[in-house]
């Protein structure tokens, strides 16, 4: 009886998995992605030393809990004791905790310094958030571009097959170097939007009329996707952002394609005379 | 049972811990308002969202610091249904804290209308902000402009020799709003 | 506004008639009983409204690709769902639970202020009818999210007095009902109900009322700017005209962080006395519990901006906020680990107030543990709006305080209508409910730190599998609570007849009254030993 209900189950499962693995990309991540800069492996260590924090102290306390839940209950005989109170193990739960959340505290610290450390950059972008596309401008290059969503509309209405790239795909990449330390600043058009790129390591909230820093240094070539993270809208889902990390060579060659395609007004560079 | 007296008693203590709420309530509620400016006083201490200061003093004499050279980077954005063409005339310059600098930004009416637009100063790193002094800057005040009309706006700027030692380069960032009527 | 207090100690024209018949009972109702029946009834309501709104939302995400609703109106669901939640429901239930409970736990004949009681019930109906009318409005209801941030905020089309104005007036409301509280527990005590001889449940309330108190007008103040930014040309939160957004969203945190609070403070009220009746136990450490809910009450005013580590906040300021936010993990933990302690060595017996009482300490846990992991500022860079910080707040506020809130009502409702509840249907409802929460819940952390971001109505294709399964939870727990309902309606009707003590373990003043409860009760005040 129990055994045949199993197996149907499992075969309700199995037929469920296979509709799944058949429309989808079975990937089943679970987890923070370590990233490709120094930054982001950071944060992932982080993110794992708190987790496994909290899964040791979750296995200390429910199991204490589960183990009481066993053994006194009522239907096993227990008699309730009457004790309600103990200053020392108050005070000892009391200064625990403390003394992990230092522990956590000390390596958070750290990174978020490093992070907040923009100097030095090889090169800068400006990112800028309109409803609802990305536009990049390089600072030092004079090249600008938008960015915006390139999945067909009859993939989101469902008429035609999905791509792998399902709405994280863009008509004009973000190309960056490798190796080179990128200072991003973040700013938007319309409304508050926030520039991801989990692989990355953190994201930044583009605010109109602000301009905010952040920089990342990326060690891998390939291609990076990620979204814009704060509602803005209608159209929030469908503004991807898609970063292409190439090798400098590759960088500098791409560089001198994009001025020679769209020659920009004269821009001065390094002028300017005191007064 | 409860004589009248208590009764009374009652209501009072219960009106005053009403009264007292009611006007928690109205402190808590102008404290809103209230952090309005507090935030602004913060922002100007901390460079917070890389706010700057308004106009300052000319005339406060300061020490050219010459073995000190700072690269600062000009940045301009329009906000969305900002009819101009905006764009700073240098996108950066090497400074000495202390010295005076001008510099100046070109905008454009694209239409065929009157309009006024108003920039608005951000400057990156933060901590930066306090000590990029603008002397005179076009976003001291609205600017108008004519059908197709061009100009070049100037920004007269110092950075303050306290800028902290680790800054090496500041961004100054504006971004250009059509101001409308109701705008003010 | 005349609040005179009315003389609450009785009623000399009614001090023995049972309530009026019809409708006129519940609209003119000054009764503690009733106010409180009408609280829970329309926070069922709201709750089953808010729910079809996830349902939907959840529906649409079964799948990549637009199926059901387009996004824009994806956008109005998400953020009339959260209002709808937060205001609608859970702070109704709560102040319904309050009604109810604290009277005639302190040995109160009713509330302080019973007219003022009325008006703060009845100004809800409106407020939301209000609210949820802004869905027919030409361009929709709000859509920017319940944070309301502008500019985006400011873009909502005819909705937005009304959402305004709806918000004014659950604001209103809420604080009627906390100065009642506050006035009840302060003056209505009976003689010896010393402070710290108060049940939990009254602490807990007294805590979050003046939590309450603080920081909804603030809340008003922030979205009468926000009003005032739309249609009287001023600048708040205008970058153009010198003011700032990224301020709006530090003082609608200034309220929203104590709001979480307001929405879980009670909660640990109801645990600490449901955990120690069925643990046929005195509650462990009643003196740290004070102290602790206390110093998070505290705590709460100065983490705010844990919200908005990635506006790009000084170093300085990042650091003080992860610091204060992972300081409210010890008092937190202190009252966990409080509540295993009354466990432990107890004589337990597992009835489904306990059950959802267990559940809550065990799930409500790990959203505090995620809370913690948010805490961390670099971490939060990449978790911030994310769905693991959607898993993150529901696991506190469904396994969390709406476990709590269903946990009071199967364990107070016995003495509300002299019927015990069907043990059977309640124990099928709890497990349906908590198999139900995690499947949806659960696999929501996965997707966050996977990268999917909150609030969109579609997504990438390596999303699908935990969404499907998210979707597929959301459907068990949403229909499940309609046993809730039944269980609920039969109790009322009939059922075992209920002891006046109900609850073997139960101690304190509410379980000496008989069961259901008189109309009127302690119009003689108790004295407490
Ligand atoms: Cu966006």
């Amino acid at each position: 009886m129990a055994c045949n209900r199993i197996a149907r189950g499992g075969v309700a499962l199995g037929s469920v998995l296979a509709v799944w693995s058949a429309g989808a990309r079975a990937d089943f991540a679970v987890n923070m992605t370590p990233g490709v800069t120094a930054i982001s492996r950071e944060v992932y260590d982080l993110h794992m030393l708190i987790f496994w924090i909290c899964v040791a102290i979750g296995a200390v306390v429910f199991g204490v809990m589960f183990w009481s839940i066993y053994h006194h209950r009522k239907s096993r005989g227990a008699v309730a004791a009457q004790f309600h109170e103990s200053a020392l193990v108050e005070v000892l739960w009391t200064i625990v905790p403390m003394l992990i959340l230092v522990a956590m505290a000390v390596p958070a610290t750290k990174t978020l310094i490093r992070m907040a450390d923009a100097r030095g950059a090889d090169l800068t972008i400006k990112v800028t958030g309109y409803q609802w596309r990305w536009h990049y401008e390089y600072l030092n290059e004079g090249i600008d571009f938008f960015s915006t969503l390139a999945t067909p509309q009859d993939q989101i209405h469902n008429t035609v097959p999905k791509d792998a790239t399902y709405l994280l795909e863009v008509d004009r990449r973000l190309v960056v170097p490798v190796g080179k330390k990128i200072r991003i600043l973040t700013t938007a058009a319309d409304v508050i939007h926030s520039w991801w790129v989990p692989a990355l390591g953190w994201k930044r909230d583009a605010i109109p009329g602000f301009i905010n820093e952040s920089w990342t240094l990326i060690e891998k070539p390939g291609v990076y996707r990620g979204q814009c993270a704060e509602l803005c809208g209608q159209d929030h889902g469908f503004m991807p952002v898609v970063v292409d990390a190439v090798p400098e060579a590759e960088f500098q060659q791409w560089v001198a394609n994009m001025k020679a395609k769209n020659l920009p007004a004269a821009q001065a560079a390094n002028g300017g005379q005191p007064l | 049972m409860e004589t009248q007296e208590t009764k009374s008693a009652l209501a009072t203590a219960n009106r005053r811990v009403v009264r007292r709420l009611l006007l928690a309530v109205a402190a808590m509620f102008a404290f809103g308002f209230a952090l309005a400016p507090l935030y602004d006083v913060l922002c100007q201490i901390t460079g917070l969202n890389g706010k700057t200061g308004g106009r300052v003093a000319v005339a406060r004499p300061v020490v050219v610091d010459e073995t000190r050279t700072v690269t600062v980077e000009f940045v301009a954005s329009l906000n969305a249904g900002a009819p101009w063409e905006f764009a700073p005339m240098v996108t950066r310059m090497a400074v000495h804290p202390g010295q005076y600098y001008q510099t100046r930004y070109l905008a454009r009416n694209l239409t065929d209308q009157r309009l006024v637009g108003q920039a608005v100063p951000s400057v990156a790193p933060g901590p930066a902000a306090r000590h990029f002094q603008k002397v005179e800057c076009f976003c001291f005040n609205r600017q108008k402009f004519e059908p197709g009309e061009e100009r070049a706006m100037p920004v007269t700027f110092i950075i303050d020799p306290e800028l902290p030692p680790e800054v090496r380069t500041v961004t100054l960032s504006y971004t250009f709003f059509k101001l409308d009527d109701a705008g003010g | 506004m005349s609040i005179a207090a009315a003389p609450a100690l009785h009623h000399e024209h009614d001090t023995h008639a049972g309530p009026p018949r019809g409708l006129g009972r519940w609209l003119f109702t000054t009764n503690h009983k009733d106010i409180g029946t009408l609280y829970l009834l329309f926070s069922l309501m709201m709750f089953f409204v808010g729910g079809s709104f996830a349902l939907v939302i959840r529906a649409e995400l079964f799948q990549p690709g637009l199926q059901i609703v387009d996004p824009h109106l994806f956008n109005q669901l998400t953020t009339l769902h959260a209002l709808v939640m937060i205001f609608g429901a859970v702070m109704p239930a709560f102040v319904g639970l309050a009604n109810w409970q604290v009277p005639i736990m302190i040995g109160a004949p009713d509330m302080a202020l019973p007219r003022m009681n009325n008006w703060s019930f009845w100004i809800l109906p409106f407020a939301f009818a209000l609210l949820l009318s802004t869905l027919f409005l030409p361009g929709g209801g709000p859509a920017g999210g319940w944070t309301l941030y502008p500019p985006l905020a400011l873009q909502t089309g005819q909705a937005f007095p009304f959402v305004i104005l709806a918000i004014h007036m659950m604001g209103i409301s809420s604080i009627m009902g906390a100065i009642n509280v506050i006035a009840t527990i302060l003056n209505l005590r009976a003689p010896g109900m010393i402070l710290m001889k108060m049940p939990l449940f009254v602490w807990t309330w007294l805590i979050t009322a003046f939590l309450l108190i603080a920081v909804m007008p603030v809340l008003a103040g922030a979205v009468t700017m926000l009003l005032a930014d739309k249609f009287f040309g001023t600048s708040f939160f205008n970058a153009a005209g010198g003011g700032d957004p990224v301020m709006f969203q530090h003082i609608f945190w200034f309220f929203g962080h104590p709001e979480v609070y307001i929405m879980i403070l009670p909660a640990f009220g109801i645990i600490s006395q449901i955990i120690p009746t069925f643990a046929r136990k005195p509650l462990f450490g009643y003196a740290s519990m004070v102290y602790a809910t206390a110093s998070i009450a505290f705590l709460s005013f100065i983490v705010w901006a844990h919200h908005m580590f990635t506006v790009g906040m000084p170093l300085a300021g990042e650091l003080f906020f992860m610091y204060s936010t992972m300081l409210i993990a010890v008092p937190t933990g202190v009252k966990v680990f409080n509540w295993v302690s009354t466990m432990w060595r107890g004589s337990m017996t597992f009835e489904t107030p306990m059950l959802f009482a267990i559940a809550f300490v065990i799930l409500f846990t790990i959203g505090g543990f995620s809370g913690l992991m948010l805490a961390i500022a670099p971490a939060d860079f990449q978790y911030h709006d994310t769905y693991f910080v959607v898993a993150h707040f529901h696991y506190v506020l469904v396994p969390g305080a709406v476990f709590s809130i269903m946990a009071g009502v199967y364990y107070w409702l016995p003495k509300w209508t002299g019927h015990m509840i069907d043990e059977r249907l309640g124990r099928l409802h709890f497990w349906l409910s908590v198999v139900g929460v995690n499947v949806l819940f659960f696999p929501q952390h996965f997707l966050g730190l996977a990268g999917m971001p909150r609030r969109i109505p579609d997504y990438a294709l390596q999303f699908t599998e935990f969404n499907m399964i998210s979707s597929i939870g959301a459907f068990l727990f949403g229909f499940s609570q309609l046993l809730f309902l039944y269980n609920v309606i039969q109790t009322i009707r009939g059922g075992e007849p209920a002891t006046d003590q109900v609850w073997e373990g139960a101690r304190g003043l509410e379980w000496t009254l008989p069961s259901p409860t008189p109309y009127h009760t302690f119009t003689k005040a108790p004295v407490v030993e």
